[in-house]
């Protein structure tokens, strides 16, 4: 396998005595799509802010191209900005309200101090591409709807030419049509530019449509991590399995029997011992409450922290 | 924005024709106050002195019988040049003291918002009595003077608005995008924070003539006979027992410029806002 394109390494974010991310290692590869999924508060903003730049890591390193970002940023103030770019959950809020459509979308442009008639119009063509046509371009963002504000946040953050996109909650708020549409727009955009995506959603629909491999979040860590298809098919974490069941189908072949979680999601200020699952986990045994568990690899190729992970899915969970 | 289809738009806010129809006008008045008035400002008649408004005087006289009107048209050149002046100053160092404050480490905002303090905490005369021992009297004391005390003003407002946006997904999104600081601060924090400084601006400009009007009458602003509206309103107030004119005018005049600069601030407002503004 080719290096990955983004690669996070016992990353850790911290708001004063608050630890919203605890050593989460996550790889990136070039033209994948990487689903970031989990419950409200698990900290999957937090580490789309510090993939992003907004939120520096506490501790921990983060590579992107095989380049250490904290050094290259020494020198290089835009090595972030020309590689990774984040689409915001409220995309509305991420486009300034007193300018128009033209200028926002100039603005990487201008920032990089490259607009020029041709740049110009490569990012006319860009926004013409999702449906954007040139009379869009006098329009201020709150003439927008939900999803022309998404294309206009998205062709503005392209201009910027990254190589890795990372998407929060790129289909909130749309309706379910045009939801299909964002997603089939987002996956040609990958393949045509060769973009990477960290996907970031609670939408397991959605995930379970776009992503080649997944990572589940449980309170600022990750719980189980690997290929979409084989997690979702047959989760090895109670975790996963409980917010997977909790996921509903309309087919009934694929109905899962319901796992109901137990109490509320402990706060990060003050995580339980041992495996932070466990007061919840309806499989939990002493040593849960004691010793916490690693990502370990699985023969399957997944990884899972979990002393009993769930070998043949529902089996082991029914009994 | 064109200034044309602006000043359509304000003529639309309640108040607005109002408000552009009383700022030309003492624009105007102020610009070609040698044209219009019908007399020399300072021309002395003692033996018309505090007459009741006729043709001949159509403002009537002050008490050394000097014509009202000619006087109020030459004072607005005082009350247009103090205020904008003052406003201006103000304004720009205000907007750039609060913008600074709220995107700095906490010391330097510390900093910033205790000078606005020791500022504010002085009475703006005894202020400026210490100001005029040391510098002497004349108009542009009084304008440096009066900037100073409005600095705080406006940098207390400029700092909480860009407090309230600078961790706004519109300003983490240009960061994202690279933008350098200076250009998020005049790009995307002070057109969003403007609107309501400008307003504040504009209702300002009648604070600053009164205080112009105060300071003129402690003898320490525009010296006599040189008209001012607050010399013109100081002194008709000194004569009150005697004819009511000079106040009622010079009151009416300041009543206008009020009104004009306050409902101009607001339909501006309105108008910048582009979630406010009517149509597509």
């Amino acid at each position: 396998m080719t290096a990955p394109v983004l690669s996070l390494k016992d990353a850790c974010v911290r708001y004063g005595d608050l630890t919203a991310v605890e050593g989460v290692s996550i790889d990136l590869h070039g033209g994948e799509t990487l689903g970031l999924v989990g419950e409200s508060g698990c900290g999957k903003s937090s580490v789309a802010r510090a993939i992003s730049g907004l939120n520096p890591l506490s501790s921990g390193t983060m590579m992107v191209q095989q380049e250490d970002v904290a050094v290259k940023l020494r020198t290089d103030r835009r090595f972030l900005a020309d590689r990774v770019q984040l689409l915001f959950q409220d995309p509305v809020a991420s486009l300034s309200p007193r300018l128009t459509v033209g200028a926002l979308l100039a603005e990487p442009l201008k920032i990089r101090k490259i607009f020029n008639a041709d740049t110009w119009a490569a990012a006319i063509a860009l926004l013409q591409d999702m449906g954007l046509g040139e009379q869009f371009l006098s329009r201020y963002p709150h003439q927008l709807s939900g999803g022309q504000a998404r294309r206009v946040a998205l062709a503005r953050v392209l201009t910027a030419k990254p190589r890795i996109i990372v998407a929060d909650e790129p289909t909130a708020g749309l309706d379910v049509s045009i939801q299909g549409d964002m997603l089939n727009l987002l996956r040609a955009l990958r393949d045509r530019l060769g973009l990477s995506y960290l996907f970031i959603s609670h939408n397991l629909n959605v995930v379970g449509r776009v992503t080649e491999r997944v990572a589940i979040m449980y309170l600022g860590q990750i719980v189980e991590t690997g290929k979409t298809g084989l997690l979702f098919r047959d989760p090895a974490h109670p975790y996963t399995k409980a917010l997977l069941s909790s996921n509903l189908t309309i087919d009934p072949q694929r109905r899962r029997e319901r796992v109901i979680l137990k109490g509320e999601l402990p706060s990060p200020r003050n995580p339980p011992s041992g495996c932070r699952f466990h007061q919840r986990c309806p499989l939990a045994r002493d040593i849960c409450a004691v010793r916490q568990p690693r990502l370990e690899t699985q023969a399957d190729g997944r990884m899972v922290a979990c002393h009993f992970p769930l070998s043949g899915g529902s089996e082991a969970m029914a009994g | 924005m064109t200034i044309v289809s602006a000043m359509r738009e304000v003529s639309r806010r309640p108040g607005g024709t109002f408000s552009l129809v009383a700022v030309a006008l003492i624009l105007i008045v102020a610009i070609a106050a040698p044209l219009i008035s019908p007399y020399a400002p300072n021309a002395i008649a003692p033996a018309n002195r505090l007459m009741a408004p006729s043709l001949d005087h159509l403002f009537g006289t002050d008490h050394l019988g000097r014509d009202l009107l000619s006087r109020l048209i030459f004072g607005s050149r005082v009350a247009l040049g103090v205020s904008l002046s003052v406003i201006a100053i103000s304004l720009t160092a205000g907007i750039a003291l609060g913008i600074t404050a709220a995107l700095s480490p906490r010391p330097l905002d510390l900093l910033i918002l205790g000078i606005f303090d020791i500022v504010t905490s002085f009475p703006s005369v005894v202020l400026a009595l210490a100001l005029v021992a040391v510098f002497g009297p004349g108009l542009s004391n009084i304008i440096l003077l009066v900037s100073i005390v409005f600095i705080p003003h406006f940098g207390r407002v400029a700092r909480a608005q860009a407090i309230a946006i600078r961790n706004s997904p519109f300003i983490e999104a240009e960061k994202v995008l690279g933008a350098e600081r200076w250009r998020i601060i005049l790009h995307h924090v002070t057109p969003n924070i403007i609107g309501p400084i400008f307003v504040l601006a504009c209702m300002d400009i009648p604070v600053v003539i009164t205080i112009e009007a105060g300071l003129s009458f402690l003898g320490l602003g525009v010296r006599p006979p040189l008209a001012s509206w607050g010399n013109l309103l100081n002194d008709g107030y000194t004569y009150l027992d005697q004819s009511i004119w000079p106040s009622v005018f010079s009151g009416l005049a300041l009543i206008v410029a009020t009104l004009g600069f306050s409902l101009l601030g607001e339909a501006l407002r309105d108008t910048f806002d582009p979630k406010l503004r009517r149509g597509p």
